[in-house]
């Protein structure tokens, strides 16, 4: 392929010019809450990301907090005691902002963009929903309904249904294996509810407040200090318990027929962010699956043309991360397509990659750190994560140092312990009638032919 | 922001901003899913597939490892009017980036092998999207086939799968030829970039790319629908009913003015909880799960310069019937056709969509592309800079008309049901 081809025509890299390093200004204000705010030329605009912990306080209770959360989320926007629902969206909107609000097994995370003439009244807004949201009944049975609807639509999507299959085949009856609540205890949501959770886990102890973007930072940090000063309420953050990985050997097939693709979803245990073998676990990531220049496209995409976008990625969670590999494959291919993958997975574990994979590998997480951080609102996304996990801005840069630092040997051991087959649960979801008899040539299979919860 | 053209016909435009050491580079070819042949539906998109595939001095896998080895991310998109290639890198690799683009623009690897290899790739990324999935296809291959007339508007443009698998090398060594012409395409580079040397650099790589005659654009616009058009589509996977309904808008170049009044009203209609439809179907009657409008076939309103629509979709729950819904939106459209909008609506509504535009530009690739889309679809990539200016002086009357536009007597109207239950 290569032969006739002069590689030499191709430009060599001029000198790297530098990164610019994000001035992070960090406080933490009386109630507990870190108030970390980035003045950042580019456009005018301030993005604001609010991380509250908010996990299950047992694996018992998990279903109905996932449940209440995810009316609550929706719900905190239904009013105030000084606006309504519309009066909130306007003002919200009159200063370019529109709150999302989200739940994971975490935390809950509220989050916009806003003009910058927009931070005094939209963090005195926020303020307002984190100290006086009033759930009003009426208008909590409508939201819940809506959920129930949306989690039903969720529910029929195949990798929705994966996800939920893995994460219940890795985690048992850990709050990690509930991916959408049942709808029985979402129908059983109220206002009162809503109101003791909000009024129990809503607390500024433990969670950040990261501005970033078009601000000065004193500014921005006593019109915070200000706006929020009512916001105190006391109490203890609720973090995850541990979460030990069942590890269940085979595969699991969820039968969903008629399926014309195949959802393959392998997942193990990966080192955290403040793990000395992180750096080599995503190094070995990006060289498996984890971008397009990698083995496991290379293989299943260009080479057999088995499915559109396989890929593999580190994930992280409070009690556990996650290396993952997922592609949707056609049904004839389903056995094929997992084999292949299962043979890129031990050449990882079992053989040396080579120093250029290595080096691209390396450049490519440096550079799309550069690139995703380069903006207001991916820098205070990056930001909110980092210190909600309880780390400081400055390990960004830590973690590119560590990341030079890796040699081949270190991405072949951490490789031999989180990439081998052996490390991960294997779930397919796809049409059980043509893929159990291919995948049984692999690996004992178990049958679900209902994806419903219990 | 900088603009030349070179000997073969290649237009290209520099806008450098130093600010992050970063650079976009963006290629817009002329040839969109439009533009297609009869009885080759899909081919803009695998041809796309086809520009990754190695070139004259690259190897298969090459191109995405030169770009991300350098730091970079990369893609490509097809759009209705135009295809588009693009990468955003650290400033270094700038002229490693210059050298792929223009390497694939003389000779790209158009071989068999490659082609059956990406059909085969293009057909999961169909199934993936559309055949596997509840609402794969609702409502952007389905009700342009209601709202339009014509081959160019109404055909599929992700493809049939008998016509991507009868696609042959000639097909693709014969659009190539027609349509990848270097005076049939936009060289857009934002970004830390010193003008001068970058225009040294573009002449050393695009400057030998042989010229070829480019083909004048044919016209896919279409005379404005007279009656309503109707149709109902079975979805065996979705587990709850949804409503399309389609308008013809104004020409999205040739009445500029009548389109930004348009973009305006989709935004005002569905755009948040202040919104009207957001509070009449969803929070004051209860009639839906999630409602959006959007001007433009994939939702961007100004990637597009003909023909278009602007589409409200709603999801509602079974119990709802879709003439309900569908009476509630006619009635709130009618009410703005009738009363107007007042100042301060449309005042939040212009510092939403200027907040949003201001996002959109933040990133250096986000801009670029703004910038080349302009470029292409308006022969002023300036325009992309511009907009939340000129969105920020529409009127409340110009909004008025564009709802008085939204004739309910030529409406497409597709109905989604659900037949196959929780799967």
């Amino acid at each position: 392929m290569t032969g006739g081809l002069d590689l030499s025509l191709i430009p060599p890299l001029g000198e790297p010019r530098p990164q610019p390093v994000p001035e992070a200004h960090e406080t933490t204000l009386p109630s507990g809450l870190r108030l970390v705010t980035v003045p950042r030329p580019g456009v005018p605009l301030i993005e604001l990301r609010l991380r509250v912990p908010f996990a299950a306080r047992t694996a018992v209770a998990a279903g109905e907090h996932t449940a209440r959360g995810a009316v609550l989320s929706g719900a905190v926007l239904l009013g105030t005691s000084r606006h309504d629902q519309t009066g909130i969206a306007e003002l919200l909107q009159s200063h370019g902002a529109e709150l999302s609000i989200s739940t994971d097994p975490d935390r809950l995370l509220f989050a916009t963009t806003m003009l910058p003439d927009g931070l005094g009244p939209v963090v005195g807004l926020l303020a307002e929903l984190l100290t006086d949201a009033t759930y009003p009944d009426d208008q909590v049975e409508g939201e819940r309904g809506r959920v129930a609807e949306r989690i039903a639509i969720a529910r029929s999507q195949p990798g929705v249904i994966a996800r939920t299959a893995l994460a219940a085949r890795r985690y048992g009856d850990h709050p990690y294996a509930i991916q959408l609540p049942d709808d029985a205890l979402v129908a059983a949501v109220d206002g009162e509810a809503l109101r003791t959770l909000h009024r129990e886990r809503v607390l500024p102890a433990g969670s950040s407040l990261v501005l970033v973007g078009d601000l000065d930072p004193g500014q921005a940090a006593d019109v915070v200090t200000a706006a929020l000063d009512a916001w105190s309420a006391t109490g203890h953050a609720v973090e995850a318990p541990p979460a030990p990985e069942l590890r269940v050997p085979g595969i699991a097939v969820v039968d969903r027929p008629g399926a014309v693709q195949s959802n393959v979803r392998l997942g193990g245990p990966a080192p955290g962010r403040t793990d000395a073998d992180l750096p080599a676990v995503r190094l070995a990531n990006m060289i498996f699956g984890g971008y397009f220049s990698s083995r496991l496209v290379e293989n299943i995409r260009e080479r057999r043309g088995y499915t559109y976008s396989p890929r593999s990625s580190v994930d992280h969670q409070a009690a556990g991360s996650s290396f993952i590999v997922e592609a949707d494959v056609t049904t004839e291919v389903t056995g094929a397509a997992l084999l292949e993958t299962w043979y890129e997975l031990g050449r990882m574990a079992l053989t040396p990659v080579s120093e250029a994979e290595l080096d691209g590998a390396r450049r490519y997480i440096l550079g799309s750190m550069a690139l995703s951080t380069a903006t207001h609102a991916g820098l205070a996304s990056t930001l909110s994560a980092l210190i909600g996990a309880g780390l400081p801005a400055e390990w960004l840069a830590e973690h590119q140092q560590a990341l030079g630092a890796v040699a081949v040997e270190q991405v072949q051991d951490v490789s031999l312990r989180y990439l081998a087959a052996e490390a991960l649960t294997a779930v397919v979801v796809g049409d059980s009638d043509r893929i159990v008899s291919q995948l049984q040539a692999l690996a004992p299979v178990t049958l679900t032919k209902d994806q419903d919860p219990a | 922001m900088e603009r030349f053209t070179l000997d073969n016909g290649l237009r290209v435009v520099l806008a450098p901003d130093r600010s992050v050491p970063v650079v976009a580079v963006s290629v817009f070819y002329d040839v969109g899913m439009r533009n297609e042949p009869e009885g080759r539906t899909g081919f803009a998109h695998l041809f796309e597939h086809m520009m990754f595939q190695g070139s004259a001095n690259v190897p298969k896998m090459e191109h995405a490892r030169l770009v991300q080895a350098a730091g970079g991310t990369f893609n490509g998109s097809t759009h209705q009017d135009y295809t588009n290639y693009f990468e955003a890198l650290p400033a270094e690799a700038l002229e490693r980036a210059l050298f792929l683009e223009a390497d694939r623009m003389a000779a790209p690897a158009i071989t068999e092998e490659n082609l059956r290899n990406q059909i085969d790739v293009v057909k999961e990324e169909i199934r993936v999207n559309v055949l596997n999935r509840p609402y794969g296809a609702f409502p952007w291959l389905q009700l342009p086939q209601i709202a339009f007339e014509s081959f160019a508007n109404t055909h599929d443009g992700y493809g049939s799968f008998v016509d991507l698998e009868s696609s042959t090398v000639d097909d693709a060594t014969d659009f190539f030829s027609r349509y990848y012409a270097p005076g049939n395409a936009v060289l857009c580079i934002g970004g830390d970039v010193d003008v001068a040397e970058t225009e040294r650099l573009i002449q050393r790589w695009f400057g030998p790319v042989a010229a070829r005659p480019v083909q004048p654009i044919p016209e896919t616009g279409e005379a404005r629908p007279t009656e309503v058009r109707t149709a109902i589509v079975e979805d065996a996977l979705a587990p709850a009913p949804a409503l399309a309904l389609g308008w013809r808008v104004p020409d999205p170049v040739g009445d500029f003015h009548g389109y930004l009044g348009t973009v305006l009203l989709a935004e005002l209609l569905s755009e948040g909880d202040a919104s009207r439809l957001e509070r009449r179907l969803v929070h004051d009657d209860r009639i839906a799960i999630a409602q959006s409008s959007y001007v433009g076939l994939f939702g961007d309103p100004f990637d597009v310069r003909d023909a278009t629509l602007l589409t409200t979709q709603v999801h509602h729950p079974a119990g709802v019937p879709a003439d309900r819904v569908h009476a509630a939106i006619d009635e709130e459209i009618l009410r703005i056709a009738t009363d107007g909008v007042g100042a301060d609506e449309l005042r939040r509504v212009q510092a939403r969509t200027e907040a949003q535009l201001l996002r959109q530009a933040d990133s250096v690739l986000g801009r670029t592309l703004g910038f080349a889309a302009a470029e292409l679809i308006h022969g002023r990539a300036e325009l992309a800079g511009e907009l939340a200016a000129r969105l920020a002086a529409v009127t409340p009357e110009q909004v008025r008309d564009a709802a008085r536009g939204l004739d309910p007597d030529s409406a497409a109207v597709l109905e989604l049901r659900a037949t196959g239950g929780r799967r």
